[in-house]
């Protein structure tokens, strides 16, 4: 199973056949329910990127999905599946909603700063909690995230409405944060004020710059990958293997942690119920269709997003295909780059190796 | 089986093929078992002895070639033909399901219907009836476990047996064993052999050979080099014919010159996962400009030891001193600092801990030393030029082909992977080196290489210390033996003093009545 | 103390037990084979809708069932193709059937139904529905006895019955017959199921199969008889408390049983506490109820209290060695 393909196959040709068939799949299903795919598609590529607007919500979706995609993929990098991102993400809430609702007396620089690091920070402790007990008790990092995405909605639930909810509000939310705490939108970069990308996209940005750094520039990344390539041999080469796990699931975390800075602090400017709407487990997908490489992760968020913000147009344009219909493309993508990565492998290396580039 | 073919041999194997991928494991080979024979095969490591009886027992398919038993032509696509056929084998690995008691596991593929009570109930007095006749006995309800290695093999046995077994081939059957144990096994073959079962005995073990087989054919390259008549062959004819050359006696070498004690273990114990103490209160001390060779059967705690010696493992009880300082017990005892320490170390199992097989061959020559300063930028950030400058200087110098620092390390050789290992952990001028098993699946023109390198070792005044479970290699190189038995230290041999009955004897956990 | 009629309680245990239940054996076969199943709550939302679907264009009630079985099967099949034949990932491969049932369901059911995303309530006669026991009026004035054995005992749907039945069965199955031996050593240690002569991944498949087929029934039981048609997303993380019901469970079948049990009588209890007031905490914290199953899972894997033994070979693809 393990057919070697050259290093440009493995990396661009083969996540793009496996989007082409997520997306012929999907094509099919429009087909079967009566609508015209071609109708949709066109929809889809206008919705997203057919105008300054559009494009400002694809970046802004795709901000999201960067996150979490990042969150995933260094997990990924040291061999730890981290299914957690959504519930992170959503702590992550509470820590960038304290910070903002309870330090109104500081000026934006100081304020912004810190909104974001309490979000970090909230995101990492509720990661490194499953890391620890993978660690130090061996229980088995996939449930326990699981587990603790539920935990966290649970925990929000109770806090936003019976604890946070603004006074004398129905809606189950903050009252709004005040202005200082307002991220920058994009707007000097040409984008309509209407459009909701801010500059958390920066910080995603850089955050993808710094993950690279870390993962294949420093001798802390090198000890994480030999860890997710074997923990027997890491055990041979001297890794703190609990240390390491309980550290990278918190950098996880903390990356998730974005998801909350951009739609908190960027956009929605209060905390509310379910905010995270589904990104962290979006960022599976994106991991897996970026090939765990941050380069790779931008890319596929950016795709998603642009799915993301295509099907809400194209819901509109095509009425009996809904949004829903990127779900399933996100399914999709991580059944047949993920689960079925076998499928093709074996049969384009005979293909490459056929013909020697 | 029809009185016709009483004649006909029980196996006979025809041009048999096989390749894994690069590998040409089995090729065009013929062997002929007669029937209430023990008949041995014999070859090194990697000689393609377990893959031509997988071939016989179906859980590998042949390329080429043609299976005969009982002189008609067999098909056997899978184990369910072999099983079909009378064919059973006992791996090296025991495919017994650990919390399954041991009635369970001897039905398991021979339940005798879909319910399993009357097959139980028929099961055990068949398991009591088999115990009486061979010997074998072992509780139908304890959980395997609970049972110590010499029963669990005992219930693959009785196993093949409430098969229905005519053929029963063992695969190195006595690597985890004692000597005591494998006479029993011994015993329980000569049993089987003389109530008409036919046995075929892989082993790379020429004295095994000689002790109990009828009949035994050499393998070597993946080829079937000889057959002869045990009674009409000799130890050093088998191991001529098995490494294609005379064995030499080992070449004599300058005596010791012996430096300080590097390396020093008090009381050394060691607990496994389980609890299970493995090692159990070593002492040893190796100096300078000496070998050190450990001897024992597989699984007597040597691998523990080395572990804990490398601090890969943390000892339960005792002191280990590196180059005059405590480092156990001690606040900072692990792999990693020791090494910062000037310890160097070859692991037992090199593929599985000793080279990162996704990554090149240059990331793999700085694992564990991923730290040094030398691989960096100006910026302290991991520099791929000077890795790979330093990767592919260390593959000329330890002569390690093909000499690409690019390439991914899994697509190596053993032999050159072991080169690799060993070139990254001697080249750090390392006051203290530890090589497990130091030439396990390396080929015969890389064991002399390597085997030169760590005599240079010695020459250089380093402290050398060698766990092998091959007695040959154990003599070829140590200066003093020690032998491990069961955790203990069982006794210490001078190079001069040792001879393989002597080690044999204490592998066996008697103690040296000489000393 | 009207709030507190015991009852109906455990009668609404009983009814959210059940597709719990059914989900936890699903688990349990497919894990004791080797194949890790994080995507129960996928294959019971596909077999929700389908089942949904099915009764409302037919009429009947069986169809559906069948439909859902059927539907479940098809993910399941996926499931072991990329588990067992291609030895994919069997997480990602469980994530990614949870999500594509999201995005399909969604998306069948506004363009089939037109409706938002549902499909049309069902009638009661092409709904499961609760069965009156023989007697029940003439023992309806025994005290206690009489309410139990109409409300409790009877009055359940069909689907009930046989999800209790299922346990016994299960047990039964595993331990008993020659499939379970095989089952159970197939997720311990495969290569011992190989050398006998039998096939890992026809067992495996197996046992992926059969877990399909539980789930298609917990997903037609949810949209057919504890519900009324089919709902956006309606599972609502019931086949992670499945999950959690199978680990804590100790992957055997008669523990789940506890386990679902009390995860119903915790859901039965919360519904009615809802809005309670308590005298110096004030509402009662109902969504500390409901987190209570995935704390517990939380707590037993960690091995604070007990321990949690997985299938020592599930989640690892069989390859033969050399």
């Amino acid at each position: 199973m393990n057919a070697a393909l050259p290093r440009w196959a493995d990396l661009i040709l083969l996540p793009l056949i496996n989007l082409l068939l997520a997306l012929g799949l999907t094509a099919l299903i429009v087909l079967a329910t009566g609508s015209d795919p071609v109708a949709a598609l066109t929809a889809l590529a206008v919705g997203s990127l057919g105008s300054a607007d559009a494009i400002g919500y694809t970046l802004y979706y795709a901000t999201n999905m960067a996150f979490t995609g990042l969150a995933v993929a260094v997990a990924f990098q040291g061999g730890l599946f981290n299914i957690g991102a959504e519930g992170q993400a959503y702590l992550a809430g509470l820590g960038v909603a304290l910070a903002a609702l309870n330090l109104e007396f500081l000026p934006p620089a100081l304020l912004v700063p810190l909104a974001i690091l309490a979000g970090a920070g909230f995101g990492a402790f509720w990661a490194a909690i499953p890391g620890w007990l993978q660690a130090k008790r061996g229980s088995h990092i996939v449930i326990t995230t699981i587990m603790f995405n539920f935990l966290a909605a649970s925990l929000m639930v109770y806090l936003i409405v019976n604890v946070l909810i603004a006074p004398g509000s129905m809606s189950p939310e903050t009252r709004r944060f005040t202005t200082a705490a307002d991220l920058p939108g994009l707007a000097s970069f040409g984008f309509p004020s209407s459009a909701p990308v801010n500059l958390a996209l920066v910080l995603a940005l850089l955050a993808a710059g710094g993950v690279w750094l870390l993962i294949w520039r420093t001798p802390w990344g090198y000890a994480l990958r030999v860890m997710g390539e074997s923990p027997e041999v890491a055990r041979y080469a001297g890794i703190d293997q609990g240390r390491m796990t309980v550290l990278v699931m918190a950098l996880s975390g903390a990356l998730a942690g974005g998801v909350a800075v951009n739609e908190l602090l960027g956009a929605q400017h209060k905390l509310l119920l379910g905010f995270t709407g589904g990104y962290g487990f979006t960022g599976i997908a994106v991991a897996l269709m970026g090939r765990n490489h941050p380069g790779g992760v931008l890319l596929s968020a950016l795709l998603f997003g642009a799915l993301t913000q295509g099907g809400a147009e194209m819901a509109f344009e095509v009425p009996d295909v809904p949004s829903e219909i990127v779900v399933l493309i996100q399914g999709l993508v991580i059944l047949f780059a993920g689960a079925l990565g076998n499928m093709l492998r074996p049969g384009l290396s005979r293909l490459l190796q056929r013909k020697p580039a | 089986m029809a009185a016709s073919d009483a004649a006909a041999p029980a196996i006979e194997l025809v041009g048999i093929d096989k390749r894994f991928g690069a590998v040409h494991a089995n090729r065009a080979v013929d062997l002929v078992v007669r029937r209430g024979h023990i008949h041995g095969i014999i070859g090194e490591n990697g000689a393609g002895k377990s893959t031509l009886m997988a071939i016989l027992h179906g859980f590998y398919q042949a390329d080429a070639g043609t299976i005969r038993v009982n002189g008609h032509e067999a098909t056997i696509r899978d184990s369910r033909d072999a099983i079909r056929l009378g064919i059973e084998m006992v791996h090296q690995h025991f495919m017994l399901v650990e919390r399954f008691t041991v009635l369970e596991n001897v039905m398991l593929g021979a339940e005798g219907g879909a319910r399993l009570a009357p097959g139980a109930a028929r099961a055990r007095a068949e398991l009591s009836r088999l115990g009486e006749a061979y010997g074998l006995t072992v509780d139908p309800d304890a959980r395997i476990e609970d049972l110590p290695v010499g029963a669990q093999q005992r219930v693959e046995i009785l196993k093949a047996l409430y098969r229905g077994a005519e053929v029963l081939i063992l695969d190195e059957p006595t690597g985890v064993l004692t000597p005591q144990e494998a006479d029993d096994l011994f015993r329980v073959l000569r049993a089987l052999r003389d109530q008409g079962r036919t046995v075929l005995l892989i082993t790379h073990k020429l004295r095994e050979i000689m002790a109990i087989t009828d009949r035994v054919s050499v393998m070597r390259a993946g080829q079937m080099v000889a057959h002869r008549n045990t009674a009409e062959t000799s130890i050093a004819e088998l191991g001529e014919l098995m490494i294609g050359r005379r064995l030499s006696a080992p070449a004599p070498r300058p005596a010791p010159r012996l430096g300080e004690t590097l390396l020093e273990a008090r009381g050394l114990s060691l607990r496994d996962a389980a609890g299970v103490e493995r090692v159990k209160g070593v002492d040893l001390a190796l100096r300078g400009g000496e070998i050190l060779g450990i001897a024992g059967v597989a699984g007597n705690g040597q691998g523990e030891l080395l572990e804990a010696l490398a601090g890969m493992r943390t000892p339960s009880a005792g002191e280990i001193r590196l180059n005059g300082r405590t480092v156990f017990p001690g606040r900072d005892f692990n792999a990693a600092s020791l090494r910062r320490q000037r310890l160097g170390h070859v692991p037992e199992d090199r593929l599985r801990s000793g080279l990162v097989r996704t990554a090149r061959a240059a990331e793999t020559a700085i694992l564990g030393y991923q730290h040094d300063p030398a691989y960096r930028t100006g910026l302290g950030l991991l520099s791929h030029d000077k890795i790979l400058a330093h990767g592919a200087r260390l593959m000329r110098d330890y002569d390690v082909r093909p000499a690409d620092p690019s390439l991914r390390s899994s697509l190596f050789s053993g032999g050159n992977q072991q080169k690799l290992i060993l070139g990254r952990e001697i080249e750090r001028d390392p006051a203290v080196l530890l090589v497990g098993q130091p030439t396990r699946g390396v080929d015969i023109g890389g064991i002399d290489a390597i085997h030169q390198r760590l005599l240079a070792c010695r020459a250089a005044g380093k402290a050398v210390l060698v766990v092998s479970v091959e007695l040959d290699e154990i003599l070829a190189l140590a200066d003093r033996i020690l032998v491990m038995f069961d955790g203990r230290i069982m006794g210490e041999l001078t190079a001069a003093e040792a001879t393989e009955q002597r080690l044999g004897l204490l592998m066996a956990g008697v103690q040296d009545v000489a000393a | 103390m009207e709030g507190f009629d015991l009852i109906p309680i455990l009668a609404a245990t009983l009814r959210v037990a059940t597709p719990l239940l059914l989900a936890a054996l699903a688990g349990l076969f497919s894990e004791r084979s080797g194949i890790i199943d994080v995507g129960l709550e996928g294959k019971m939302l596909v077999a929700a809708f389908a089942a949904a679907a099915a009764a409302s264009v037919s009429g009947n009630v069986f169809l559906g069932l069948l439909a859902g079985i059927g539907a479940s099967c098809l993910l399941g099949l996926v499931h072991a193709y990329a588990c067992v034949t291609l030895r994919g990932s069997q997480v990602v491969s469980g994530m990614a059937i949870n999500i594509v049932a999201s995005g399909l369901t969604a998306t069948l059911a506004l363009a089939w139904f037109s409706m938002g995303g549902q499909t049309p309530p069902l009638p009661a006669s092409a709904r499961f529905l609760p069965i009156t026991l023989p007697g029940s009026e003439a023992l309806a004035g025994v005290p206690v006895l009489g309410r139990v054995y109409a409300a409790l005992i009877g009055g359940q749907t069909a689907l009930v019955y046989l999800a209790l039945l299922l346990v016994p069965l299960s047990a039964w199955v595993l331990y008993r017959s020659r499939f379970g031996l095989r089952l159970r050593a197939c997720g311990e240690h495969p290569a011992a199921i190989d050398t006998a002569g039998i096939s890992v991944a026809r067992l495996r498949y197996a046992g992926v199969l059969i877990a399909s087929v539980l789930c298609g029934v917990a997903g037609a039981y949810i949209a057919t008889a504890q519900g009324a048609g089919f709902q956006r997303d309606m599972i609502a993380g019931r086949g992670y408390i499945a999950l959690a019901a199978m680990i804590l469970g100790g992957w055997r079948p008669w523990p789940i049983l506890l386990a679902c049990l009390a995860f119903g009588l915790l859901d039965a209890v919360a519904i009615r506490l809802q809005g309670v007031v308590l005298p110096g905490i004030g509402a009662f914290p109902v969504q500390a109820i409901q987190a209570l199953p995935y704390l517990l899972t939380v707590v037993l894997l960690a091995g604070f209290v007990g321990r949690a033994i997985p299938p020592k070979a599930s989640g690892t693809p069989y390859v033969k060695e050399r």
